[in-house]
């Protein structure tokens, strides 16, 4: 294993050519919610990457919830009560969703029982 | 204008051979007489110059702007550059089908021809199913996407290509793409073939797996510039939104995937017949659905394309037309695959492809469902809902650990062996040592994600364990390298989105910015006047913690022919790190959002996937 | 035998499923417009009167009659222009209020718009970066909205400039009301 050492030096020289930066400020916040709303104008786009008006006006009221103390949960229920459910890119877990989120779940599990029943059948 | 008759009447005498084609399969069938190839080569051949013809009879249209044809008035303007207007033949909607089309007939020629070892019987009936196909592809054409449609009065313009297509990248990823599309189109008529003439054996799975392989690796390439293409062009910063339509592109490989594996349990082992099979299928149909849910306007997508919901209504009676018709089939030649009482052994090869099967499926299923899920809900209940990124996310990202790690172990298991080799400690070590420096690596960054340590830990493990596979073996290099690249691509994805780092502001000429690693200054922006857009260079000069000094120059281009403003990202690539600056116009003129990004190991993303693939080339240059 | 033609339903069935359902998609409109959800009740934003610039809260100004209608306008935008005799015909309604929300306009421009083509508006709050808009649930210009003064619920949402069909239908609602 005397390639682990070399990849130890290397991987740490490769580390060190990045820049850390600790904290989330506002500012960050608020990318990382508008990124997780979807923009009404341009539909298919971010509000986070998108450059409309309604967009612009959106981070702007984001960034002032933030400061009146709200949470990102508060946020988001705030516009989905505003615009439904469409806005947020990850669909809230409730009756119109439950198949959405469990369904592969449950693919996977008979996918892996199918295996079982193939691998143990025979001894 | 004479070219416009030229190539409709191509194109139709290519669907009347077509009908020839499989009036004759079906009697010869019948018949059983087997000295007949020829004719159809000479069918064949034909109907494969016909679509030549046509399809370059649009081409001729588009470079002399002959705007008395309705797709060249719709795409292209005489302003546009050469290259452009011969790519801008493909790069629409009726024109994308005839390339579609092209190279359908050009694979089944190259089948016909390279399958002389095999059973005529087995030719003949993968021909008529492909002609099926093909007939199908022809009537949507004509019915619902002429491309040939003629205008009079000529107009003196047309209207132009949409500026963000107009890229070169863009002029290759579609045929690229085709490429492997229509491939899986082959692999399904041949299961289907092979399945009623009884011929599901280990010969045919070594024919096929050259059709799988290639499909896959074309399918690879596409997918990857597809992205390159939305990083550059679109200047987000991102290269994978889940927007639907990169979804869909994403399903058939996972498909191909799946069956790169099975098949050569199939080729080695006999077994997994009627799973192979339906793999086949599935490929197809999800290529095929692809299409349909990118053409029909049902999906709400960036990428936004003409659409026409008879053409989509076309594309969704045909396809289940071609999925009932398979399931026919299966249920009725069910017998003719020999049920071979056959043990797997939990501990042996076959069993780790199944495995890799049950993973690949999985991430399919994800995929398929969250991008499938709104039409049904909004078609059932009137609900809508968008599923973006996050779902993505957390349903596939914990699902990559264990996947990751069988990656790792698999390859190196023997088929039909079923003796746990004693626990290895060296890569017990590996794998301790891996979680402590992930363990170290996201502490000290700060990231909040749970799954990031023991996803880099398995990511590492799978890269030193494939990197010491790739330097010790010579035996099965190409599965070794397309591992390690898989590995290097996972690194580099993990990497880039944990250090990743963004800054926007509203500057204005003059304005200097500081913020977590260096300092912007808003130099000058200039307007120049270009052949066929209004050109706004805005200059930057950026300076990091290091005081090195980068200059960027983005730009605002807004064109006249359609009148559509796009901004162009400066992408600054080396090595390590990309920076990326762009800059937008804010509606009152005298600001601009600026956005700055630095995004770790871009470079490697690409260069990985692009490996991943030429470790499945790797396949065809060893066999000779 | 009987298990494979379980199968066989079973499969047919899924597949007939799928079909259906994509069937069904294809006639959806696939461009999404938020219009149903007009029943909540909408919350006291702060805004600014448009002449003196002073703060003023929503609640405020839902006091004097029994329906308040909220226009959202903006000299730039076109559609406004289209619209505009139909709220000139509006304020002519006697037991409504009638507010504007100019949105994300140059004070000066908007002013021009007033003068040339009238002011119909009780009132005018300025909407300088767009986000009152935004916390009353619109996502454009032109927009509007009729709330009830006393439970301050939203009654109807115009998305676009307002036609023929469309007033009349305020006009019911304003008689229904003040019965």
């Amino acid at each position: 294993m005397k390639i682990n050492k070399y990849f130890l030096i290397l991987i740490l020289f490769f580390l060190s050519q990045f820049t850390f930066v600790y904290g989330a400020n506002k500012a960050e916040l608020v990318d990382e919610i508008s990124k997780n709303l979807r923009c009404l104008i341009c539909q298919g786009q971010s509000i986070y990457d998108s450059n409309s008006d309604f967009a612009e006006s959106m981070k702007i009221l984001i960034l002032r919830k933030i400061s009146e103390g709200k949470n990102k949960k508060e946020i988001y229920e705030f516009l989905k009560s505003k615009y439904g459910d469409w806005i947020v890119y990850e669909p809230t877990f409730n009756k119109h969703t439950y198949f959405l989120w469990l369904l592969p779940l449950i693919l996977f599990i008979f996918g892996g029982i199918l295996i079982l029943k193939k691998t143990l059948k025979v001894k | 204008m004479i070219s416009n008759y030229i190539g409709f009447y191509a194109l139709s005498f290519g669907l009347i051979i077509s009908v020839l084609i499989i009036i004759k399969s079906i009697f010869f069938l019948k018949k059983n007489n087997e000295d007949k190839s020829k004719n159809f080569f000479s069918l064949l051949s034909s109907q494969f110059t016909l679509i030549i013809i046509s399809f370059f009879s649009l081409i001729y249209s588009f470079v002399n702007s002959d705007f008395s044809n309705n797709t060249v008035f719709n795409h292209s303007h005489t302003t546009k550059p050469l290259f452009y207007k011969i790519s801008g033949t493909w790069g629409n909607h009726e024109g994308s089908l005839l390339l579609w089309l092209l190279v359908l007939t050009f694979f089944i020629l190259i089948f016909f021809l390279k399958s002389r070892n095999l059973k005529l019987s087995y030719r003949v009936f993968t021909i008529f199913f492909q002609q099926i196909i093909i007939f199908g592809f022809i009537l949507f054409i004509i019915f619902t996407s002429n491309p040939f449609g003629i205008l009079y009065p000529i107009p003196e313009q047309g209207l132009g290509l949409n500026p963000i297509l107009q890229d070169p990248l863009l002029a290759i990823h579609p045929p690229i793409l085709y490429i492997g599309y229509v491939g899986t189109s082959i692999i399904f008529s041949s299961s289907l073939a092979a399945l009623v003439t009884r011929s599901m054996n280990q010969v045919w799975a070594k024919h096929i797996k050259k059709w799988i392989f290639a499909s896959w690796i074309f399918l690879t390439l596409g997918i990857m510039l597809g992205s390159i293409w939305a990083y550059y062009e679109l200047g987000w910063g991102g290269f994978w939104f889940w927007d639907p339509v990169e979804n869909v592109s994403l399903m058939p490989w996972f498909c191909l995937t799946a069956l790169i594996h099975t098949i050569s349990v199939l080729e080695k082992r006999n077994m997994l017949q009627s799973w192979t099979f339906m793999l086949s299928i599935m490929t197809f149909s999800l290529s095929m659905s692809g299409t349909f849910l990118v053409r029909s306007g049902i999906l709400n997508s960036i990428h936004t394309f003409a659409n026409d919901p008879s053409r989509g209504l076309f594309i969704l009676v045909f396809l289940f037309v071609l999925i009932l018709l398979s399931i026919f089939i299966f249920f009725t030649y069910y017998e003719n695959i020999k049920i071979r009482k056959i043990q797997f052994l939990f501990i042996s090869k076959e069993t780790s492809i199944l495995l890799n099967n049950w993973f690949l499926m999985y991430f399919l299923s994800v995929v398929l469902i969250g991008t499938v899920y709104p039409i049904f809900l909004e078609a059932f209940t009137n609900e809508k809902i968008s599923v973006g990124e996050p779902f993505y996310q957390k349903l596939i990202t914990p699902f990559m650990v264990p996947f990751l790690i069988l990656m790792a172990l698999a390859p190196n298991i023997k088929w039909i062996k079923n003796k746990i080799e004693k626990l290895n400690i060296k890569i017990l070590t590996l794998f301790i040592i891996n979680l402590f420096l992930s363990f170290y690596i996201v502490k000290l960054t700060n990231t909040k994600y749970l799954f990031a340590t023991l996803l880099i830990t398995s990511a590492f493990f799978l890269f030193l364990i494939s990197l010491r596979d790739v330097l010790n073996t010579n035996s099965l290099m190409s599965q070794r390298i397309s591992h390690f690249a898989f590995s290097i691509f996972i690194l580099s994805i993990l990497f880039n989105s944990i250090f990743t780092k963004e800054f926007n502001s509203n500057m204005s000429v003059g304005d200097e910015m500081k913020f977590f690693n260096g300092t912007i200054k808003f130099l000058k922006i200039n307007i120049y006047e270009e052949n066929n857009y209004q050109n706004i260079k805005g200059t930057f000069k950026f300076k990091n913690s290091r005081n090195n000094n980068i200059y960027f120059e983005p730009e605002i281009r807004i064109y006249n022919q359609p009148n559509i403003s796009t901004s162009e990202a400066d992408i600054k690539t080396n090595l390590f790190t990309d920076n990326i600056l762009n800059f937008n116009l804010i509606n009152d003129k005298e600001y601009f959002s600026v956005r700055y990004q630095y995004k770790p190991l871009m470079f490697w993303v690409w260069i990985s996937t692009f490996f991943i693939a030429f470790g499945g080339a790797l396949t065809f240059i060893r066999k000779k | 035998m009987i298990k494979k033609k379980f199968n066989l339903i079973l499969i047919i069935f899924i597949f007939s499923f799928i079909f259906l359902g994509l069937f069904l998609g294809l006639k959806k409109e696939s461009y999404y417009v938020p219009k149903n959800f007009n029943t909540k009740k909408v919350i006291n934003l702060k805004s600014k009167e448009f002449f003196s610039r002073k703060e003023i809260k929503l609640y405020d100004i839902l006091k004097n009659d029994n329906l308040t209608i909220i226009n959202i306008w903006a000299s730039w935008c076109l559609p406004c222009r289209e619209e505009h005799k139909y709220i000139l015909a509006l304020s002519k309604e006697s037991n409504i209020n009638l507010v504007g929300l100019n949105y994300k306009d140059k004070f000066s421009n908007a002013k021009k718009f007033i003068k040339k083509y009238g002011d119909p508006y009780d009132i005018i709050l300025a909407d300088t970066d767009g986000t009152n808009s935004i916390e009353l649930g619109a996502y454009g210009v032109p927009e509007t909205f009729v709330i009830e003064n006393k439970k301050k619920k939203i009654l109807k949402k115009y998305i676009g400039p307002l036609n023929k069909i469309s007033f009349n239908e305020i006009k019911k609602i304003i008689k229904d009301e003040n019965k």
